[in-house]
Order: C-alpha cells, then structure tokens, then sequence
C-alpha cells in the first residue's frame, strides 16, 4: 500500500502555491506612479504659494473681507494675471486631491467593482469642476444683458 | 500522563556570595493568544494562559512554558531564539516584534499580553503564517549579486564608504515585521511590502553589483516603491532597527534621478 504525503508547503489548494489576491497581475509598464508621485510633491508646493497668495490679496489687503462682492470677483478676472493665478489653482487644487482621493481609493476599496466605480464617479466629477471652472474664469461677464435687458448689479458702467 | 517538565532546572551549585537563580524577581502574567486551528473551526479566538515567569524571560519562554507545560497544541514557529532567524515575529500587544527579543518585564504585565500572527498574510494555524507571497516579493528583486564584469581571481575589494552606503540594508533578517505592520499591504497583498525593497536597497547600492537598473525597473511598478504612504510602521517595526522608510526614499530618489 503506498500513501501519497503532500510536500510540505504545498497549500490548501494543490493549484498554486500563492493566493490570488498576493500574485501581481503583469508588470505595469509605463511611469505613470511615479510621474504621478512627482506632480504630489511639486503641485503641493506650488499649491502653497498660490493659496497663500490668494488668500491674502483677498481677505487682508485693502479693506480685506469687506471688499468682497461680485464686482471685486469681476474685477480681478478682467486682469489677465489673475485669470492665470486662479487657473493654475484650479487645475493643480484638482488634479492634486483627484490623485489624492485615487489612492484612497487604492488603498482602501478591496473589491475590484467597488474600485471601478468609486474611480468612475471621481473622474467625472474632476471633469466637470475642472471644465466649469475653467469656462467661468475665462468668459466671466460682470455685466450680463438678457434679452436687451442688463442685469442689474449697480457696479457696470450704465 | 503527568504534566513533566520538558526542560528540567539546571542543578549548579553556587557559592552563597554569588547568589541563586532565586534572586531574580517572579511574577504572574496572562498570556491571551490568538488560536486558530482550521481542522476545527473557521473562526480565530482568544485563550488566556496564566504562567509565572522570571524577570528575564522573553515572551518566547512563556510561549514555551504555555506550549511544552499547559497545551502542547500552541503554535508558533521560532528556531535560533536570539533574534537572528527571523522566525518568530509576532504581534505582541499590538505591535510587532520578535517573542525572543521582548522581554516580558518591559510590557505592562498587569494587563494581559496579546500575542497574534502578524497581519496581512494567511493565518496557517494559530500564530503561524503563510510567508509564501513574502518570500516571493523577495525573490523578484533579485536579492543576490550579478556582475557583468569578469569574475575576479580574489576578492571583490571596495572601499569603506561604498561599503556604508547600504550596510543599513544588510541587516535584515526577513522576519516580515515590517511588511506586516504596513497599512497598504494589509488591504493590497500584491504591494512588494518593506522587506523587498530593503533587499533590492541592499544590492542597488552595492557598488559590486551591476544590475541596480533591473532593480529599479522592477520597483517601478504600480505595486512597487510608489504605493509607499510614509506611514513609518516599518521603521518602528524592525527588530533590526533599520531605517525601512528611509531606505525606500532613497530607491524612490533612484527611479526619479535615473528617469528624469
Ligand atoms: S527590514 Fe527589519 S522588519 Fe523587515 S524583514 Fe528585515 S529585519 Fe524584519
Ligand atoms: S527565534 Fe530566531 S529571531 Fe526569534
């Protein structure tokens, strides 16, 4: 009579040695983690001067918080060099916390399908802000006029 | 059969200025294991031992006095019981360490110790792992020297500061404390994990070794060096006292200045 004795380590399951879930499905090619580890760091500095900045010529200087109202927004975005300031803090605040939230995710959904679409609903909403904010900062209209009517808003040139 | 010591005390005879064994305080101490044992039941619990131990004993000794003294079946793996195998990383209260390097008098022995399997890889049976997908994540970084050179007649010479420059890395004894403490290896299992990188840190400095590209290649990858968070569990967790998080910065800083 002979018995078969498993070599040891062999695992519950004959099949493979290692669970699924441990094995790495292909190398990724391609350096996207770290260009994407990259653009953490620097957006992160550049973010700090830019918020920084932002709040600063908006809350401090001048009459600071009071000053704020639709015509101060229409005014700074008539200067080409706040279009570009608000532009960069847009895009770098977005891609920055879009990344950011991409790892969480990463690191905590465990079900492939919940990763997917926790992923779907982030990148569309990136999307949108991103578009819509851009739009906005670009073709603003301090003094909109609806059916040859302007809008009232007492600071446009009557 | 009667509980028999496994190990009887040694009987040495010593001179009364020199003092007996018996001047080394005792006390109790609760010992609340993680057992898991799939031949009978699916679900891990918790059992507490109460032992008396000596204010020089390891939470190894008590694991042994609880395995060869009270229940036979506890489970653990350790083999040169000096903090040089690596066998024997365990979760002591929570945090990692090795049973044979944690002596008893340093936790809080008022309170009972938890010892558990360190978390992350499959539980085999009570604190025993599986060190399978550890290992292998090992063995892809190619932990061994390649030369492209002609084999030399002597030795392989280096001077003193290419040799400090990784001497942190070689000490590692691929016990797995460090990959099991990590948060990202908890829930992605297919992240190289501490202990790879170290070992691949280890060869990529070496100024012997010739394929430190390869190595940074293969960490380039999405479960490689950049699913690292900083979160430093590994640094505090090596019972080698390696710098692991620094060690992992130092390969990042690699791949970016080798790329960019
Ligand atoms: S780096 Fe330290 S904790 Fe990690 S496997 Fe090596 S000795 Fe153990
Ligand atoms: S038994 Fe060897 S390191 Fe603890």
């Amino acid at each position: 009579m002979t018995a078969t004795i498993d070599s040891p380590r062999s695992g519950k399951n004959s099949s493979g040695k290692i669970s699924p879930q441990y094995r790495r499905t292909g190398a990724s090619r391609g350096n996207f983690e770290m260009f994407a580890w990259l653009f953490m760091r620097l957006s992160g500095v550049v973010l700090v001067v830019l918020i920084f900045g932002h709040l600063f010529v908006n809350l401090l200087v001048g009459e600071g918080i009071h000053a704020i109202d639709f015509g101060f927004v229409a005014g700074k975005w008539a200067d080409p060099f706040w279009q570009i300031w608000d532009l960069a803090m847009l895009w770098l605040a977005m891609l920055h916390g879009t990344n950011g939230v991409r790892t969480i995710i990463n690191d905590y959904a465990e079900k492939d399908s919940t990763r997917l679409w926790l992923k779907i609903v982030l990148y569309a909403a990136t999307t949108v802000i991103i578009v819509l904010g851009t739009l906005v900062i670009f073709t603003f209209n301090p003094c909109p006029v609806v059916d040859g009517v302007p809008l009232p808003g007492g600071f446009c040139p009557a | 059969m009667t509980a028999e010591l496994a190990e009887p005390a040694s009987k040495i005879e010593l001179p009364a200025h020199i003092g007996g064994g018996g001047e080394i305080p005792t006390f109790d101490v609760t010992l609340r294991v993680r057992r898991y044992n799939p031949e009978v039941s699916e679900d891990a619990t918790w059992e507490d031992f109460k032992v008396t131990m000596y204010g020089t004993d390891r939470v190894l000794d008590a694991l042994h006095k609880v395995k060869w003294e009270i229940d036979g079946s506890v489970s653990f793996r350790r083999s040169c019981a000096h903090g040089v195998c690596g066998s024997d990383a365990m979760r002591i209260n929570g945090r990692n360490r090795l049973a044979c390097k944690t002596l008893l008098k340093d936790l809080d022995t008022t309170k009972p110790i938890t010892v558990e399997p360190i978390k992350g890889l499959p539980v085999e049976k009570d604190l025993i792992v599986d060190m399978e997908p550890f290992f292998q994540s090992f063995r892809e970084v190619m932990p061994f020297l390649i030369n492209k050179g002609h084999e030399p007649t002597k030795e392989r010479l280096q001077s003193a500061e290419d040799r400090e420059r990784f001497d942190d890395t070689t000490k590692c004894i691929l016990c797995a404390a460090c990959t099991s403490s990590c948060p990202v290896f908890w829930t992605d299992g297919q992240y190289f994990g501490p202990a790879a990188i170290v070992n691949a840190h280890r060869f990529i400095f070496d100024s012997r070794d010739d394929a430190g590209d390869m190595r940074l290649e293969i960490l380039n990858d999405k479960e490689g060096v950049w699913r690292c968070r900083t979160t430093f569990n590994c640094s505090e967790a090596c019972p080698r006292g390696i710098q692991v998080t620094q060690a992992i910065a130092e390969v990042k800083q690699a791949i970016l200045s080798r790329k960019i």
